[in-house]
């Protein structure tokens, strides 16, 4: 029995779209069987991210509503042998599905895949609702600005109204020389509000829209530090223990000022 | 000095991240405390359940609400009593 996991937010834009395909591909290097889940049903986007647009037949809806099998839905990605992308619908809408039809396509892909991970849609509405019913773990992504870590906070207290405990946090877009100059929260400002376990960091960085247009994870990318931010994640979601790099302790400046005592 | 290589290195006490901390600090106090009515009663029962070890309350009258106000929210209560234990059952 796989693993499901879902990638959720609250506020749009923030990176879960992004999170998932690096977490998948990272996965899938690693030589795990992977299914990606886009549930944001009529804003299709994870299949353009990986780069799959393309070979898209059949679509989320056309599973949950018999029209074809579940293995004949299911895209094959161009890389990595172990990957499989579920699309969602774009000419539909979010009630196209509903969270017990969810519960069962889970149940489903967990039989044949380590991991499947689920893009859940912005919002708190049905699409979030249904993204979150058939999974066993929850990864919130948030940056460091006031409006995203407020949403996740809400996004937190309704998962664990779900009965999803213990939800894991990314914090994603940092920007280390603003962090340094005391001009955006850090990690430890954002934990002590959320008071959730941190999964990881990762930095703002130019090669997550470079890779991106491609159609590439930058995960695939060997020396940018969102690639390495994402693989020590996918380290972490393996069960390994990976200390956080660097960059998601702070800068020269936040290390002269520790040294000189000034916190 | 030291006030010099404090602003310099440590410009937090003006710098925006403190402003953004405390005003996301403030608007979660007030985003957590719209919880529901049904956490408000099992909060009511718990604290009969505490109380009644020290003295007999008026359950029907108890109050308890949450109450919102510029900075701050306060748990208020407004608790009855009936009379008073002689002895604590429980210490
Ligand atoms: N670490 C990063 N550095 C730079 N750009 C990033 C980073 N993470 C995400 N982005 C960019 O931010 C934009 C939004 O990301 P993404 O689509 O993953 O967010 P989302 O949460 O899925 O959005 P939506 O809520 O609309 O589904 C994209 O253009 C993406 O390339
Ligand atoms: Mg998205």
């Amino acid at each position: 029995m796989g693993e499901v996991i879902v990638v959720t937010s609250g506020k749009g834009g923030v990176g879960k779209t992004t999170t998932t395909a690096n977490l998948g591909t990272g996965l899938a290097q690693l030589g795990y069987k992977v299914a990606l889940v886009d549930a944001d049903i009529g804003l299709r986007n994870l299949d353009v991210v990986l780069g799959l647009e393309n070979r898209i037949v059949y679509d989320i809806t056309d599973v949950t509503g018999g029209h074809c099998r579940l293995r004949q839905a299911l895209i094959k990605d161009k890389r990595y042998e172990g990957l499989f992308l579920l699309p969602a619908a774009q000419t539909k809408d979010k009630t196209a599905v509903s969270p017990d039809q969810m519960k069962v396509l889970c149940g489903d892909l967990s039989q044949e895949f380590d991991y499947v991970i689920i893009d859940c849609p912005a919002g708190i509405e049905q699409g979030f609702r249904n993204a979150i019913a058939g999974a066993d773990k929850a990864i919130v992504v948030t940056t460091p600005e006031v409006s995203a870590v407020r949403d996740a906070d809400r996004i937190i207290g309704l998962l664990e109204a779900a009965e999803l405990r213990e939800p894991k946090l990314i914090i994603n877009r940092v920007r280390q020389k603003m962090v340094a100059a005391g001009d955006m929260m850090n990690i430890d400002d954002i934990i002590d509000i959320l008071a959730i376990d941190l999964l990881g960091v990762v930095p703002e960085d130019e090669m997550v829209i470079i890779t991106t247009n491609r159609g590439e994870a930058v995960i695939q990318d060997d020396r940018s530090r969102s690639g390495m931010a994402f693989r020590n994640i996918v380290r972490r979601i393996t069960g390994e223990q990976v200390p956080l790099l660097n960059l998601e302790e702070g800068g020269l400046f936040s290390k002269i000022r520790r040294f000189i005592g000034l916190k | 000095m030291l006030d010099f290589i404090t602003r310099i290195f440590n410009r937090d006490s003006g710098a925006s991240k403190n402003i953004a901390k405390e005003r996301l600090r403030l608007v979660l106090v007030h985003d957590r405390a719209s919880v529901s009515p049904q956490l408000l009663q099992t909060l009511k029962e718990d604290l009969i359940k505490v109380i009644s070890n020290y003295m007999v309350i008026d359950e029907d009258a108890l109050e308890v609400n949450l109450e919102n106000s510029e900075n701050q929210v306060a748990l208020i209560a407004n608790i009855p009593i009936k009379s008073m234990k002689r002895h604590a059952d429980v210490i």
